[in-house]
């Protein structure tokens, strides 16, 4: 994961991505971002727009998406920004594919609160499912990665894919994952056990009363 | 319980359990609805601008009073810390709220269950603070993982603005406030304080050297505090009930609730809101079954997220969890991220992959942290396998030393303290690793 991106060829990318406009829903999100930020400080939208701009990628190449150089380039223009302050930006979040993904981006935590837990039998799953960190599958349905600590340690081990959380895992749960994605299914968002969050597994140990109404302590104050 | 705390004849203080009644979170497991209907039934957004008629001041004053220090690690009074507000602005620059939710501390996951369950504690607080320091607006930056989180908190501060709660004359109070949400993108450093400001405004998230202080010139140069969503989220409650119910929990200077997250090798890995104070060994005994394999099983704690140097079972296993009784052990409360080991641990490894984690989370702005936790890292791994020579343990500490202290931000000091931790509790176990790795070959200067 430490090898850098194979960011692909200028000119083939020009000619793809040269054209590059917002989608009409996603000028008008666009706009609505900018304003969040104060008059002239519109190149605190960089980061939302990156985002949008690589989810309108990936809804056009039915992938989680990337950012060419060339939509870059736009999100500068718009910004007012020269546009090497904003290849900074994406060169320094993760979160940011600067070369296309597959359909489905498998980010495995491999951080240790996840490996004390079972990320090894995880990424083994993955493996044996014929998927490479760092690379695609050849049908383009996943791409692997490790990451770093997700923020879900008491759900360890857990993987995300695209926007999906999935935790709690196990190899079989992991491999049954990919199977299921693989063949168009949408699994199971969230803990792959019999389990709410982050609730002790079996029942809380505190707050019983939440668990069947939505109760109000005040009364006991 | 907790081992005998001060011998002071004052009584004893409340180290938990904590009753249900004095939860501040009570959907800390989203078996509820997080929007403000159900919110607002629970006691959310209950007459927020009588807590708001009580002045700036009065505020400030409860808050210090309250004994509540920062949620986010580093424990700074967070009273103390909106008292260094300006008063007025004298230049007409506004001051701004800035909410840490970059939850990326290995351990942590405590702000994600408040964003995503009760996230209208969050917004209330945000009003609440924001009103105390004077500032303009709130700024709440999500990490950019929590894809779900940020979905809900998008929604629930719109459903704040609907019901006129922020926005212009919040809650009636003639006090004009904003709450805006900003992602992050994936990067455990935009968590220091300075780095985020940096990302809020559109650039990589490399801290500031400090002075100014965000206080002086933060945000967008105006002055600028800087919460964790814990410290924020707890803060409408404490006003309703008061400074001295809040400091009735836990021992001096340690005041309060808290979420604590264990994970790893528990029976029931679980986030719950206990007393600051409680026992470690009640604290998982009774929320989360019980030590894996029993507590003659428990091999080492991390006890405050990865920043924090690990504590051998039997340091720990009666230790009071509060700021100064795990600074006792040469480690530290942190964010509450407890992270569990037993026998079947390979610790060197795991502190290696948090030497791993640092090395790729280092914002390479400063070399010593650039370059030492590659560096680290990569002895790190020699001790794992044990191809390493005894010397270069100690030259490890030594680097470690060198990175601690001299970095503008703290991940440098980050990425030494486990390190530190590990050699100083667990060397006979790197040297057995070096010992079986070289077998009982002769060694090379008996020769000749």
């Amino acid at each position: 994961m430490a090898d850098a991106p194979q960011i692909p060829d200028e000119a083939e990318v020009r000619a793809r991505w040269g054209a590059f406009v917002w989608s009409p829903e996603n000028a008008e999100q666009a706009k609505k971002v900018i304003a969040r930020y104060p008059e002239g400080r519109q190149a605190s939208a960089v980061m939302p727009l990156l985002d949008l701009a690589q989810r309108q990628v990936g809804a056009e190449t039915q992938t989680q998406g990337w950012l060419p150089v060339p939509v870059m380039e736009y999100i500068a223009d718009q910004l007012d920004m020269p546009y090497m302050r904003v290849y900074e930006v994406a060169t320094f979040y993760t979160m940011y594919n600067l070369a296309p993904v597959g359909r489905y981006h498998v980010q495995v935590c491999g951080t240790t609160p996840c490996m004390l837990r079972g990320s090894d039998d995880v990424l083994a799953a993955c493996k044996n499912k014929g998927l490479v960190k760092g690379h695609t599958t050849p049908d383009g349905l996943f791409t692997l990665t490790e990451v770093e600590c997700l923020g879900a340690c008491t759900n360890a081990p857990m993987v995300q894919i695209n926007d999906d959380n999935f935790e709690d895992l196990t190899y079989d749960s992991m491999a049954a994952l990919l199977d299921d994605l693989a063949s168009g299914k949408q699994p199971k968002i969230g803990p792959q056990i019999d389990r709410q969050t982050s609730c002790p597994e079996g029942g809380p140990t505190t707050l019983v009363e939440m668990v069947t109404e939505n109760h109000d302590y005040r009364g006991q104050w | 319980m907790s081992d005998a705390p001060t011998p002071a004849p004052a009584p004893a203080p409340f180290v938990g359990p904590l009753d249900d009644k004095d939860r501040i979170f009570t959907n800390l497991y989203g078996f509820q609805d997080w929007g403000i209907d159900a919110a607002m039934k629970r006691g959310d957004w209950d007459n927020t601008k009588a807590l708001l008629e009580k002045g700036q001041d009065a505020i400030i004053d409860e808050m210090k009073a309250s004994g509540l220090r920062g949620r986010g690690g580093a424990g700074f009074p967070t009273g103390m810390k909106w008292s260094f507000m300006p008063k007025e602005s004298k230049d007409g620059r506004p001051s701004f709220l800035v909410i840490n939710a970059d939850e990326s501390e290995p351990g942590s996951c405590k702000d994600r269950e408040i964003i995503r369950h009760d996230p209208h504690k969050l917004i209330e607080g945000a009003l609440v603070a924001g009103f105390a320091m004077r500032a303009r607006a709130a700024y709440i930056y999500i990490r950019g993982e929590f894809i779900y989180e940020a979905k809900v908190l998008f929604a629930a501060v719109e459903q704040a603005y609907a019901k006129g709660f922020i926005g212009k004359n919040a809650c009636g109070s003639g006090y004009d406030f904003d709450v805006f949400v900003h992602r992050g993108a994936g990067a455990y450093i935009c968590g220091e304080e300075t780095a985020q400001i940096e990302s809020i405004e559109g650039k990589k998230g490399q801290p500031r050297l400090k002075p100014p202080f965000p206080a002086g010139a933060g945000l967008y140069g105006c002055p600028t505090t800087v919460n964790n969503v814990e410290s924020i989220a707890v803060a409408p409650t404490i006003l309703r009930r008061g400074a001295s119910w809040f400091s009735s929990f836990g021992r001096d200077n340690n005041k309060g609730t808290k979420l604590f997250q264990i994970s790893g090798h528990v029976n029931k890995p679980a986030v719950v809101e206990e007393c600051m104070g409680i026992s470690f060994r009640e604290l998982i005994d009774r929320h989360c079954g019980g030590i894996r394999g029993g507590w003659d099983n428990l091999l080492a704690v991390i006890p405050g997220g990865s920043s924090v140097p690990l504590v051998p079972a039997e340091q720990i296993m009666d230790a009071p969890m509060d700021y100064d009784g795990l600074r006792a052990l040469g480690s530290g409360l942190g964010t509450a991220a407890v992270i569990v080991m037993d026998k079947s641990t390979d610790i060197v490894r795991a502190i290696s992959r948090i030497s791993y984690f640092y090395k790729h989370e280092s914002c390479g702005q400063c070399t010593p942290c650039r370059e030492g936790t590659g560096w680290m890292w990569r002895v790190m791994e020699r001790l794992r396998t044990g191809e390493a020579d005894k010397s270069e343990i100690d030259m490890l500490f030594q680097v470690t030393k060198q990175v601690e202290g001299h970095t503008i931000c703290a991940l440098g000091d980050a990425a030494a303290w486990p390190i530190q931790g590990l050699i100083r509790h667990f060397r006979p176990e790197i040297e057995r690793r070096i010992d079986e790795n070289k077998g009982d070959a002769p060694i090379m200067e008996a020769a000749e």
